[in-house]
């Protein structure tokens, strides 16, 4: 494997694979001395056109701990200042010998445009709302171990909130059918996108309708630029209609588990702390980030490719 | 390193009674040298030194009946010297519940060949905590060192080529050499 652009890309074979190879990481993240040196003398750039806490933190923190060398390149103090395309940019990136990119963008695409322009490994760590594979590698991962299920048959995930705008859902809706569950979207259909029926999903307006069926409800940050754009009229009624409130929180099933990739926005989507969710996955999300993030880096870079998918 | 035993041209090394002896040889030395068991860890390599780590351990506590040895597991593919150089195959998950600080360790493989499979070990085991001492403990030593490293307890001394393939299980020790390898 060179690339890990899209879940599409990885295939099955890939997630599996990666999945079990997180298994591993995950063990060192566990040692007194969380270190191996399995990546020495490799070299990851990161690219961060768009903000990030979490992604950018957890990979830079999976980079160090296979001891490769990190590159942080700060767009708002780097020569795109000056006028410098992304081609030479990265071109510059290139000539100073590095393995991988981890690239962030609001433009679709940008990480397989990258790809033609070095010879370097490109992960994609969020493109316009296009694709997002890390982040559905750690819920995928999350939901596993939460669940010690191998494959997510018979698995019941409603997907609530932006799925327009979302590159999380993107990624998601195909790894979790993927790996054999059925998905449900929630949203107003202002929050559709115009060709969701074509996805492999079935698609609800009413969050109450659906709470007490799932196995995982899966909520989406509502940026709240979307109510200026005219999408939602008020946050007050989106958050009355799709936000996860005490009183929903007592309609789901009593083992089902309750996700979101951050950041939260508490009082919108997160009507409640979750802490006050019995079965809150959202700090597993965060921790297991690290060790996902380390699998992803080791299969593309030292593995010498050991697992499927296409390149 | 379980390669097919099955094939008409290996040769049996050690039989399955031999292997046995050997491992209660080896406790036996084990508590000798370290004067009992105090202080003591066992730590088998994956995949192919658990089962020996496993079996020593439960011969040890056999003859020291007053205190269990703990035994972990260690998969050392992430602290090789040849990554990048052929496909990892990563064993099971390293298990070592344990704290190694101040303990006399004991590294079990199976087969010790060019050494570096046990530096990687060493190298690992610092992840888990500073061992007072660690000593090797193999079932069979093939020769061909290619680091300075000799073990301490050791089954059967095998002379081999380097084309040879060796596989050590319970049934027994077998040597299949390559036939594709110019001698």
């Amino acid at each position: 494997m060179k690339h890990l652009r899209s879940i599409d890309e990885l295939g099955l074979d890939g997630l599996t694979g990666l999945l079990q190879l997180t298994d591993h990481m995950a063990e060192i993240n566990q040692r007194p001395v969380p270190k191996v040196p399995a990546l020495r003398g490799r070299t990851i750039a990161s690219l961060f056109f768009e903000d990030s806490t979490r992604t950018r933190l957890s990979f830079e923190t999976a980079a160090k701990r296979l001891s490769a060398d990190t590159m942080t390149f700060n767009v708002s103090t780097s020569s795109v200042n000056k006028g410098e395309s992304l081609r030479d940019t990265v071109a510059t990136i290139t000539d100073m010998g590095v393995d991988a990119f981890v690239v962030r963008h609001k433009s679709v695409g940008i990480p397989w445009q990258i790809s033609q322009w070095t010879s370097a490994s490109i992960i994609n760590a969020g493109d316009g709302a296009h694709q997002h594979p890390t982040q559905a590698l750690v819920d995928c991962y999350t939901i596993r171990e939460a669940t010690h299920a191998q494959n997510f048959s018979g698995m019941k995930i409603a997907i609530v909130g932006d799925i327009k705008h979302s590159r999380v859902a993107r990624s998601n809706i195909q790894a979790f059918t993927l790996l054999g569950a059925s998905v449900v979207l929630v949203a107003p259909p202002t929050l559709l996108p115009p060709d969701v029926s074509h996805w492999p999903v079935s698609v609800s307006h009413k969050l109450d309708e659906i709470i007490d069926k799932v196995d995982v409800l899966y909520m989406l940050r509502l940026q709240s630029e979307r109510m200026a754009q005219g999408h939602v009229p008020t946050l007050r009624e989106y958050s009355e209609q799709y936000g996860l409130t005490h009183k929903r929180v007592l309609a789901l099933k009593s083992d089902a588990i309750v996700m979101h990739p951050g950041p939260m926005n508490r009082g919108v989507e997160m009507q409640i702390d979750p802490s006050d969710v019995k079965n809150s996955l959202i700090h597993r999300q965060v921790a297991n980030g690290v060790s996902v993030r380390m699998a992803v880096l080791f299969e593309l870079l030292g593995s010498g490719s050991s697992l499927g998918g296409q390149a | 390193m379980s390669k097919s035993e099955s094939s008409s041209t290996s040769r049996e090394a050690m039989t399955a009674a031999d292997v046995r002896r050997a491992i209660v040889r080896i406790a036996h030395e084990i508590v000798e040298r370290n004067h009992g068991v105090d202080g003591l860890a066992i730590v088998g390599l994956q995949r192919g030194g658990t089962w020996i780590a496993e079996e020593i351990a439960a011969q040890i506590n056999n003859i020291e009946k007053e205190v269990k040895v703990p035994v972990g597991a260690l998969d050392v593919s992430l602290h090789r010297d040849d990554i990048g150089m052929r496909p990892v195959s990563l064993g099971a998950i390293s298990n070592i519940p344990f704290d190694l600080s101040g303990a006399t360790v004991v590294v079990v493989d199976d087969v010790l060949y060019t050494g570096r499979t046990v530096r990687a070990a060493m190298e690992g085991l610092n992840n888990y905590g500073r061992p007072r001492a660690v000593q090797l403990a193999v079932l069979v030593d093939r020769g061909h060192r290619e680091l300075p490293i000799r073990p301490d307890f050791v089954g059967k001394n095998l002379p081999t080529h380097r084309a040879d393939e060796v596989s050590a299980t319970r049934d027994g020790v077998f040597v299949t050499p390559n036939p594709q390898a110019k001698p």
